[in-house]
């Protein structure tokens, strides 16, 4: 390859049209396929940086220059030793050098760049996925326009406390911006500042050992509990510009990381009041982040035979063991213990019994940021513990057990029998609450959950989709015991996480042949559609069951509730609420998008059939929508 | 449109809410402001309901949007009680609904006439049963 001239600075639109031009010359040259070799995956414990490509024969004619290492691709070495398996993004030129990198210079492999048609997408994107993963995805957007259409994918990543790496492109010269006006409003001086308040930490590097150390830097923040969002700035020259001869550049180490345990007095002061404890309840909400956790959860219900509650932050605890009492008769009221763990508004949960103790575990006492309120109200405690719930409990199950007379162990067992009745009451009510409006039009979603079982139940599965106005019916009548079968919500609510965020979990899913399930709200895929190419583009196997109740539901029924209030016309709740005129098709929206739509189905004897044929092509590795005209919660 | 939702405790605190209201209404509805223009004809005697059309009912249901809360039959719609199968009679239904309990929102006179409200009660005591449970395979798995 032709040696680059250091006199003369490359213009950034000129060099893309050169460089596209020389690609075209390259590929036609005997020895560019060798040039191009596999990249090696390096992790960062080692931190190798990839070797650069063999020189190609020397050229026969006088060639354009070209830059053979981008500093992108040293940030491609980096974002490899760190484990990251994808780049959720839409393309923007304020960091297409980095998003060429990876393409080319990592092979599009860990990271895999997965294209978005909204920013906001990509975040929620990358928000499911790393619920499933257990780590974060990268998002790539410009620092101006991107972000700004991601922002909404961000606040919900950070109020659900999930982990993240954002990319933010930037021209941080302003003599590199021309006199044009796009790479003007494309530039910002702060770019981060738009998602400061809802990042745990931000940083714009200005070299590319900087860089180096703050991806690490960043990943690190990222993933210490709470986890939360972080962002990187990216000029755009120091991705493009070729790294200086000689540089020696750097990856720092990131190590073994450690979660936050809590101390171990408050652990044994924690116990003492469980054992002591006559009815003692667990109430979680997001704190499983691995199977570990639920291990460790049903191992210290089951060593104090205690009651759990789970919120369903995340999927923390056995819907079917005899312990869950989220909906008994044998829950909060009477609690003399009211053990939080990872509970987000710990204030709202009481017992209503004299004297009740309170204790939380939670790391969202060890950070927040100010501006929005996503603390929630104070929780008044007598024992606070800011600590990762997670990290805390096998400590305290050893705790527990060192305290356990023989006495308290024969009370435990007559106190488990009790809340194993009172769990199975509840359990077999469910059949009988399922079958109001069996044969109803619109379809009862409880009937969806139903027929949708039989077709997964030998499945490997994991449902992707929050439940809040689908009457949680899958945790009632389906059987979840493991923790990626159930991811929680959105945490900010902000409409339009459903779509995007199943898309993401199912990248995750997708590595371990697990099929997705996404019962998926009309309003919500309307604020983002795009979701359903992405998934068809990655050739995901992910059933989306449409919850189309036609319209915002909860704000119809507020309109309707505000006028009846006001002694007005309740028949105009339909006005700016409704998604009915004209009316939606689904299944053709996803037939656009290449993928099998079947519906709408209105009638329930039609909906086995067609969730059927649907669930044959997501077998078949491919994603599916049906429409299914539904009851409005 | 609201791009924010509600979730379930925040639901809760505004059912509180409207129950606390619909009781301040009730007691007011005296010195309450005049409708809109476009509300329905003024409330019949209570004393004298009329005899209801069910037909007419099942339109007036999704009208007036009773199904947003208690779905389409009447069988709980997730935010509300089911009120299928009924044997409620009109003027039950109607002094109900004039001042209901908890969260529901009042249907005042100002908003629903007598006779539509006996319509809607005759359709809700036409609304078949559910079947049993046991009969149901999807259910006894």
């Amino acid at each position: 390859m032709a040696k680059k001239s250091k006199s003369k600075p490359v213009d950034r639109r000129h060099f893309l049209k050169t460089a596209a031009a020389s690609a075209a010359l390259v590929a036609s040259k005997p020895g560019a396929a060798r040039a191009q070799q596999p990249a090696p995956e390096p992790r960062n414990a080692s931190a190798p940086i990839l070797a650069r490509p063999a020189a190609a024969p020397a050229a026969v004619v006088d060639e354009a220059v070209t830059i053979d290492r981008p500093g992108s691709d040293f940030m491609v070495d980096v974002i490899k030793s760190l484990g990251f398996e994808h780049m959720f993004g839409v393309p923007a030129n304020t960091y297409m050098s980095l998003q060429e990198s990876i393409v080319n210079y990592g092979r599009n492999k860990d990271p895999e760049f997965i294209l978005a048609t909204n920013e906001d997408l990509a975040a929620a994107m990358a928000h499911g996925y790393a619920k499933v993963a257990g780590k974060p995805a990268l998002i790539g957007c410009h620092g101006t326009v991107g972000a700004q259409h991601a922002t909404m994918g961000v606040y919900d990543a950070f109020c659900d406390r999930v982990p993240m790496v954002m990319i933010l492109g930037n021209i941080f010269d302003a003599a590199k911006r021309g006199t044009g006006k796009v790479a003007w409003v494309h530039s910002a001086q702060d770019a981060a500042a738009l998602v400061r308040d809802m990042t745990k930490w931000d940083d714009a590097p200005h070299s590319l050992p900087h860089f180096a150390e703050s991806m690490v830097r960043a990943y690190k923040i990222a993933m210490t509990p709470p986890m939360m969002p972080v962002a990187l700035v990216l000029d755009v020259d120091l991705q493009e510009e070729e790294v200086p001869k000689g540089a020696n550049l750097h990856i720092p180490k990131l190590g073994t990381m450690v979660p936050p345990a809590a101390d171990s007095g408050a652990v044994a002061e924690l116990a003492k009041l469980l054992v002591a404890a006559e009815h003692p309840v667990i109430v979680v909400d997001r704190v499983a982040r691995t199977p570990e956790a639920i291990k460790h959860l049903v191992e210290l219900a089951e060593t104090l035979q205690a009651a759990v509650i789970d919120r369903k932050g995340r999927m923390n605890f056995p819907t079917r063991h005899p312990l869950e009492q989220t909906r008994s008769r044998m829950g909060l009221a009477d609690a003399d213990v009211v053990l939080g763990i990872e509970v987000i508004d710990f204030a709202g949960v009481r017992s209503q019994r004299q004297g009740s103790k309170r204790i939380s575990i939670t790391a969202n006492d060890l950070f927040s940021r100010s501006n929005y309120t996503d603390y929630l109200k104070f929780a008044e405690v007598d024992l606070a513990i800011p600590a990762d719930g997670e990290a805390t409990l096998p400590p305290l199950v050893e705790a527990v057990k060192r305290l356990i007379t023989d006495d308290r162990r024969r009370f435990f067992q007559d106190r488990g029998a009790k809340l194993a009745a009172a769990h199975k009451e509840v359990f077999d009510r469910y059949p009988q609450q399922a079958v109001v409006g069996w044969n109803d039009s619109p379809i009862s979603t409880a009937r969806v959950t139903a027929e949708l079982w039989p077709l997964i139940k030998n499945e490997d599965w994991s449902l992707v989709a929050d439940l809040s106005f689908f009457q949680d019916w899958p945790l009632k009548l389906w059987n979840f015991d493991r923790h990626y079968q159930f991811i929680g919500g959105p945490g900010g609510y902000g409409i339009g996480y459903g779509a995007p965020a199943a898309v993401g979990a199912a990248v995750a899913n997708k590595k371990y042949g697990r099929i997705s399930i996404n019962i998926q709200q009309d309003g919500d895929l309307m604020m983002g559609p795009g979701s359903l190419w992405t998934a068809a583009n990655h050739h995901l196997p992910l059933l989306t069951v449409m919850h189309n109740n036609q319209g915002f539901h909860n704000e119809c029924m507020e309109a309707q509730r505000l006028a009846l209030r006001r002694g007005r016309d309740a028949t105009r709740a339909n006005i700016g609420n409704r998604l009915i005129e004209p009316v939606i098709d689904y299944a053709k929206m996803a037939e656009s998008m290449g993928m099998h739509g079947e519906g709408p189905i209105n009638d329930p004897k039609d909906l086995g059939p067609a969730l059927k044929r649907a669930m044959e092509v997501v077998k078949r590795g491919e994603p599916a929508l049906v429409d299914t005209r539904t009851q409005p919660r | 449109m609201s791009e924010k939702i509600r979730n379930g405790s925040e639901i809760a605190r505004w059912l509180l809410l409207a129950a606390v209201t619909v009781s301040l209404i009730a007691s007011s509805a005296a010195t309450a402001q005049t409708p809109a223009s476009s509300t329905p004809a003024a409330s019949q005697s209570a004393n004298a309901a009329p005899a209801g059309n069910a037909e007419n009912g099942k339109k007036l249901y999704v009208l007036y949007f009773c199904w947003s809360c208690h779905g389409s039959q009447g069988r709980a719609g997730g935010t509300a009680p089911a009120i299928t199968p009924s044997t409620r009679s009109a003027d039950d239904l109607i002094k109900y609904v004039r001042k209901p309990r908890g969260a529901m929102p009042p249907y005042t006179s100002k908003s629903i006439s007598d006779r539509e409200l006996a319509d809607i009660a005759a359709f809700l005591r036409a609304v078949p049963k559910d079947p049993d449970p046991k009969s149901i395979p999807l259910l006894n798995q």
